[in-house]
């Protein structure tokens, strides 16, 4: 996994709660057997006026003007916003491949579904939670003042705008580790095989019924 | 001794390692796999050249875009049908079992897993697919995973968690006529808002629950997701046992006596602690219908479309305005007048036997409305399907005017050919009401199998208790 470094970008903001991930990646698309490919799609009911199919070239396909991603000042912009239950619904990862194939490596939002949370991290994409007022701020000083950009540090769990204004953010140790280092998390576990052999040998001997082969 | 919850009690039986900080290593007993999540798994395992830990261990079925009709004819979709052959060339060349699509056994993943007592009380059940909560009715610790976490289970046999927090749901009272699981759930959803159970594990209890069929319990623990909880659960009774007992997969004989024994320790001591609990009055409840783009914008069957300036605030108030434009509703129209195109009658929410018998009860000796263009009635696995037939529930169906299917997730997510065209409103026993959920500009109404039936005879919304 490629590492999580600094960089500044503008905010792509999304204003509104429970985005679903069949909006981020509506289902034609998870027809696909790839991990990347995604990035064209990326919100394809909202982008486009026409109606999307895999394999399609979305190179002169109908654009909505009124959606965000389509406005010049927006449309490189590599950090998301959006409000409350963010990534909910499915747990299709090709939400987050569609958004890393986009470009985006962060997301912020006043809270996320649990399984789109996980699924960021394993595809170098940051999720970061945010209170209510500060998403309210940025929303806020995007709507008045224009497009927001900001400086994404993982390593100081800082945002920096523009205006100089430092929001902090929590973040997992582990999940923050394997980001900034581009870890690959099954070798990690696999560091703890004799920690799984114990683990069946003694499961097996008290639950023996959990260990009958399937076939 | 502290006394845990049923939660607590799977996480801890489940913990191979412990990190100081605050990461575990959860062993999982059982994945189950279908053709849209799976693929790019099984292909990191080869690009590391690393092999299923245990591979007798997991099982595959393809049921989400495989057609509902003219099986012999195969998938016409190439698209689809690559992803599907994926599917059970990776099963061939790793050594998982599959039901293929020519299989009686094949269905809906979270309807075929309990039905062959593949799902188990007290295991760990893991699935690339949102809707694994289902499993949870049976006391087992499911969920759903994306598709990396797949490969990093098919490769260590554990996730990386952290453990979450517990809620529970008491509902007590006793259903009246007309009201089922479906409506419970709905309710619940609409009390607690679809993110109201992010972090938590959500167990179902108190006497309604306890009172509810397993298939009533597969369908509440099968939603936990829509109210944000990755999780459902529900303790062990001796309904659980007598579910499991002789099913294909199922411990057998002595195996099974030692099994139910150590099942029936799977509930929540009595005076454990939740971080967060809520109360239900099932004899209050009213037949649900959603109105919006998202599970929690439900009412009663005698309410009227709710109106965006009565919303609890502006951000809420923009997405009921975004979700009423959508749907092409009006705020104070009486949601029995909302007139249906098509009905969906199936999936992991309620494609089980009991729902097609609800189902089939209020059609019977009735004919679908003029203006229903299309009822499906799509049943969960290849054995639902086989009893409903000895039941004579299709002949029922198809008397109607409805359509007899074959089984697979069909046009709850619509990835195969059963979809709505745009503009189209569907009354749907499924789970998600999402824009273009079941197809480009189509306008979902979740309903439970009784009230779907009702709708398709009626042409409207209708309190199946009262047609």
């Amino acid at each position: 996994m490629e590492k999580f470094v600094k960089y500044s970008s503008t905010i792509i903001p999304i204003d509104r709660s429970n985005i679903d991930t069949d909006a981020i990646i509506p289902k034609q698309f998870l027809k696909s057997v790839e991990k990347s490919g995604f990035g064209g799609n990326l919100f394809d009911t909202w982008r486009y006026l026409d109606q999307g199919e895999p394999g399609q070239d979305c190179v002169g396909r109908p654009l909505n003007d009124d959606f965000v991603l389509n406005h010049d000042s927006y449309h490189d912009g590599r950090i998301l916003m959006s409000r409350e239950n963010f990534g909910c619904g499915s747990s299709r990862e090709h939400a987050v491949w569609a958004l890393r194939d986009f470009g985006i490596r962060t997301v912020l939002a006043t809270s996320f579904a649990d399984i789109f949370f996980n699924n960021c991290f394993k595809n170098g994409v940051l999720p970061v939670v945010l209170p209510g007022a500060d998403i309210d701020r940025l929303f806020a000083s995007d709507q008045d003042e224009g497009p927001v950009e900001m400086e994404v540090d993982l390593a100081r769990q800082s945002l920096t705008t523009g205006d100089g204004r430092v929001y902090r953010f929590e973040i997992d140790e582990f999940k923050k580790n394997c980001l900034l280092e581009g870890l690959d998390d099954i070798a990690l576990t696999l560091q703890h095989a004799g920690d799984i052999d114990d683990y069946e040998q003694r499961r097996a001997r008290q639950v023996p019924w959990l260990f009958r082969d399937l076939d | 001794m502290t006394e845990t919850t049923l939660y607590d009690k799977l996480w801890d039986a489940h913990l191979v390692r412990q990190s100081d900080d605050g990461t575990a290593l959860i062993y999982i007993d059982r994945q189950l796999l279908h053709e849209v999540t799976s693929p790019q798994a099984f292909a990191g395992l080869r690009e590391n050249g690393r092999r299923p830990r245990r591979r007798d261990t997991n099982l595959a079925v393809a049921d989400h875009n495989i057609p509902t009709k003219n099986r012999s004819a195969g998938i016409t979709d190439p698209v689809s049908r690559l992803q599907v052959e994926t599917l059970d060339k990776n099963c061939a060349e790793f050594g998982i079992t599959e039901f293929a699509m020519s299989d009686p056994r094949q269905g809906i993943v979270h309807v075929v897993g309990p039905e062959q007592g593949i799902t188990q009380p007290g295991m760990t059940i893991v699935c690339g697919d949102s809707h694994t909560a289902t499993h949870g009715a049976l006391g087992a610790l499911a969920f759903g995973i994306g598709t990396s976490e797949v490969e990093h289970v098919l490769a260590t046999q554990c996730l990386v968690a952290r453990k979450m927090k517990n809620l529970r749901v008491n509902i007590d009272g006793r259903l009246p006529d007309g009201v089922v699981s479906k409506d419970m759930i709905l309710a619940v959803i609409g009390m607690i808002g679809t993110s109201g159970g992010a972090g938590y594990a959500l167990e179902f209890a108190g006497s309604t629950v306890r009172d509810a069929s397993m298939e009533g319990r597969l369908t509440l623990c099968n939603m936990a997701i829509e109210a944000g909880a990755r999780v459902g659960l529900i303790g062990v009774d001796s309904v659980t046992i007598e579910y499991m007992r002789g099913r294909s997969y199922s411990p057998q004989g002595s195996d099974f006596d030692q099994a139910s024994q150590a099942w029936l320790e799977l509930q929540s001591d009595p005076g454990a602690v939740f971080d967060l609990e809520y109360n239900l009055d099932a004899s209050q409840l009213r037949p649900q219908v959603t109105w919006g783009t998202s599970p929690e914008m439900v009412i009663n069957i005698d309410d009227v479309i709710p109106d965006p300036a009565n919303a609890p605030d502006k951000v809420r108030s923009q997405d009921w305005s975004r979700a009423l434009a959508y749907m092409d509703l009006i705020p104070g129209t009486p949601i029995s007048s909302v007139v249906l195109d098509k009905v969906f009658i199936g999936a992991c929410t309620n494609g089980r036997i009991e729902d097609l018998r609800a189902a089939a009860a209020v059609v019977k000796g009735r004919v679908v409305a003029d203006t229903v263009k299309q009822v499906l009635v799509v049943p969960g696995s290849g054995l639902v399907k086989k009893q409903a037939e000895a039941e004579g529930l299709d002949q029922v169906f198809t008397e109607a005017g409805f359509e007899w299917r074959e089984p697979g997730c069909s046009m709850c997510l619509a990835m195969n050919e059963d979809c709505l065209e745009p503009g189209e409103r569907c009354a749907a026993t499924s789970n998600r009401n999402f824009e273009g959920r079941q197809g480009y500009g189509g306008r979902t109404h979740l309903v439970s199998p009784a009230m779907a039936a009702a709708a398709a005879i009626a042409g409207h919304f209708a309190d199946p208790a009262k047609l």
